[in-house]
């Protein structure tokens, strides 16, 4: 039983350690690149505009399709190396 | 065959598949109708969640409002769609283990708390009710100019129909009618895009075509934009914000407002298992950005479209712009496209000084030089999507398409909004807190009532909308941010959270936010009631009360373990359901109390 607890716990510090660093990224790109950081992207040309107008309309996004699918996956993973999946 | 015949052959085809599927998906029990069965393929439930999602917003005005604001607008596209983001990895899973069918189940089960309950049916129907009207009256103008027949027969006509498939088929129905109107509407938003990109740039797909060259004139199309409006003296497409603390927080209130939404939560409650809730949100976001990355291509492209048109010389300039400004098309020359919509009321022209000529500007700037007296001419917005074929000279079997797609987007989140507000009723009001005691029989009866009370309601406020129908994304999103979504975060994050400090959070979230909306837009949105000018210069630290659901949402997480950390711990049943959540072992599909 305590060994169950214990191991539950590390799945969840697992998770919300894998949560943390996937929302580093989506603020990243989304707060990071495409608003904050785009006067500093300025200098690199993309069709016409900057970095940062890409990644406004465009990368963020792409960047969050991924961020899903790879925490779904990592998920996965982490459901059968702690034996919680379904 | 007339162009009216074409829509109609449209619409009607979608109407029927429509009705087809709701004859197939009929509900035959309390969970089919909340849940449908608890068993939707975590892909189809990701294209249902993206019907559901895709608004008539998404789908009509979208583009428009990139078109005006170019970069800026920005923030609707990461919001809409990073809301997902955290969903997918802060509620979705967690709630889907719970296990149970409504969002204020959760709340109140959670908080042990009937106050908690009911404070989260509140500010679900609200913020349901308020997004739905933008569906009834985007369908209605949808009907009107499509099929011509007046905008209250459009309002009834999309309430019958919703009605037929909502009322016998719930979620299970709803479910199936989104996934074949998701189809229909992608299909119709991507097919003009791709002719446009082609016909501009030469590449055929929308989201690259956008950062090529515009073959005319030879430079990049970004570029070309931005120099025919700055000629025009109006913002460029792709000019940076100055305010960025304001557009920061205005994402920032989309997604958790996205996050926070009991209509988009509800779908990832219809999949097996939690392992498909996490897979469906990101086959919800694939489905979702097939329309977002093509929406900026189609707001810069239609904008560059309709500059050129106003103004022919302008096309196959590099440099002379002033020279070609001096040339604007004759306004007995406009196109056919130009006097359909000039019938709707939707593009004005006045002709100010008199030169027969179309002056189309930003009026804000000074060309009294070039002889020009005034903008003579006003484009609404909403008119670019749905113009765009047109604009285009694509032939009739895409507006025809493009009609079907609008009402499809319409239709399917009046649905899902509609199922939110029914079951947060006969579920959450009748079952749990009013008469536990009832049958199935007699709650699925009452979740129907219910239904079609809420339809009637929905049809009501579509046909006289009152003055707030259009401030209800600071509203839903306001109330979903600022209330719901740190209450389930904090629910599931936090096993130290009792009922005390998750309703004091709320309602302190919430009670904010309204305040800090109604100072700048009138005290229940009422017109001239505001307490202060809805300028940037009034607003506390530039903060538009567009952007306050995510300052909301911070007032709601600080109050609540403010609140929690001095009041007694959560009884012991409490933490072990926290963490029973926690983990996907033991998850069955959905299951009623």
């Amino acid at each position: 039983m305590a060994d169950d607890k214990s191991n539950a716990a590390e799945y969840w510090k697992a998770n919300v350690r894998l949560i943390f660093g996937c929302l580093v990224v989506w603020a990243f790109v989304s707060y990071g690149c495409a608003i904050l950081f785009r006067p500093l992207l300025a200098s690199i040309p993309v069709g016409g505009t900057d970095l940062g107008f890409w990644f406004a309309q465009q990368g963020s996004i792409l960047t969050f399709i991924v961020l899903i699918f790879f925490y779904a996956w990592r998920m996965n993973k982490l459901d059968q190396k702690f034996g919680l999946g379904e | 065959m007339s162009q009216f015949a074409i829509n109609l052959l449209f619409v009607g085809a979608s109407f029927a598949l429509y009705i087809g599927i709701a004859i197939w998906a009929r509900a035959g029990s309390t969970k089919d109708f909340y849940v449908a069965g608890g068993g939707v393929h975590p892909i189809t439930n990701g294209m249902a969640t993206a019907a559901d999602w895709m608004s008539a917003a998404s789908f009509i005005s979208m583009a428009g409002l990139l078109a005006s604001g170019g970069y800026a607008n920005s923030t609707f596209l990461m919001g809409w769609t990073g809301g997902f983001v955290i969903l997918a990895m802060l509620l979705a899973p967690y709630l889907r283990k719970f296990g149970k069918f409504t969002v204020p189940d959760f709340i109140g089960d959670r908080f042990y708390s009937n106050t908690a309950r009911f404070v989260a049916i509140v500010c679900l129907i609200i913020a349901s009710v308020t997004y739905v009207i933008g569906q009834m009256t985007g369908a209605g103008v949808a009907f009107s100019r499509f099929l011509e027949v007046s905008n209250t027969w459009g309002i009834w006509l999309a309430a019958l129909i919703v009605f037929l498939y909502a009322v016998f088929g719930g979620m299970k129905g709803i479910t199936y009618t989104q996934v074949a109107q998701y189809i229909v509407l992608i299909v119709a938003y991507t097919i003009p895009a791709v002719f446009i990109a082609f016909q501009l740039t030469g590449n055929p797909i929308p989201m690259f075509g956008m950062f090529s060259t515009h073959t005319e004139s030879g430079i990049p199309l970004l570029q070309k934009l931005d120099d025919v409006v700055s000629a025009l003296g109006f913002q460029d497409y792709t000019a940076d914000v100055d305010n960025k603390l304001n557009m920061v927080l205005f994402t920032l209130s989309l997604m958790v407002g996205t996050a926070g939404l009991p209509h988009v939560i509800i779908r990832f409650f219809t999949v097996p298992k939690v392992s498909d809730a996490r897979w469906s949100a990101g086959w919800a976001l694939v489905f979702i950005a097939l329309l977002y990355l093509t929406a900026p291509a189609v707001g810069s492209m239609a904008r560059l479209n309709l500059m050129t048109t106003v103004y022919p010389e302008m096309a196959g300039q590099v440099e002379n712009y002033e020279e070609a400004a001096q040339t604007p098309i004759l306004y007995e020359e406009r196109p056919d496209w130009f006097r359909t919509w000039e019938d709707t009321g939707l593009i004005t022209f006045n002709d100010l000084n008199n030169d027969g000529r179309i002056q189309f500007y930003n009026d804000a700037a000074d060309y009294a030089d070039r002889g020009w007296e005034g903008n003579e001419l006003t484009v609404n917005n909403d008119i670019l999507v749905l113009a765009n074929p047109e604009i285009a000279n694509l032939p009739g079997w895409v507006i025809g398409l493009i009609a079907a797609g609008g009402i499809a987007a319409a239709l399917s989140t009046a649905a899902g909004l509609l199922l939110a507000i029914s079951s947060a009723i006969s579920h959450d009001l009748i079952k749990t807190m009013i008469n536990p005691n009832i049958s199935e029989k007699g709650e699925m009866l009452a979740a129907r009532i219910s239904m079609g009370g809420a339809i009637l309601l929905a049809t009501y406020l579509g046909l006289n909308p009152p003055g707030f129908a259009a401030q209800t994304v600071a509203l839903a999103f306001g109330i979903a941010g600022a209330s719901l979504f740190p209450a389930l975060m904090m629910g599931i994050f936090s096993t130290r959270m009792n009922n005390v400090g998750a309703i004091a959070g709320m309602l302190s979230g919430l009670i904010c936010t309204l305040l800090y909306i109604f100072t700048y837009l009138g005290w229940f949105f009422i017109p001239g009631t505001n307490t202060l000018a809805n300028t940037p210069d009034n607003w506390i630290l530039g903060i538009s009360p567009l952007s306050f659901g995510a300052v909301g949402a911070m007032i709601n997480f600080i109050v609540a373990f403010a609140v929690s950390s001095v009041t007694a711990k959560p009884p012991q049943e409490i933490r072990e359901l926290v963490e029973s959540v926690r983990y996907p072992k033991g998850a069955g599909t959905a299951i009623n109390h």
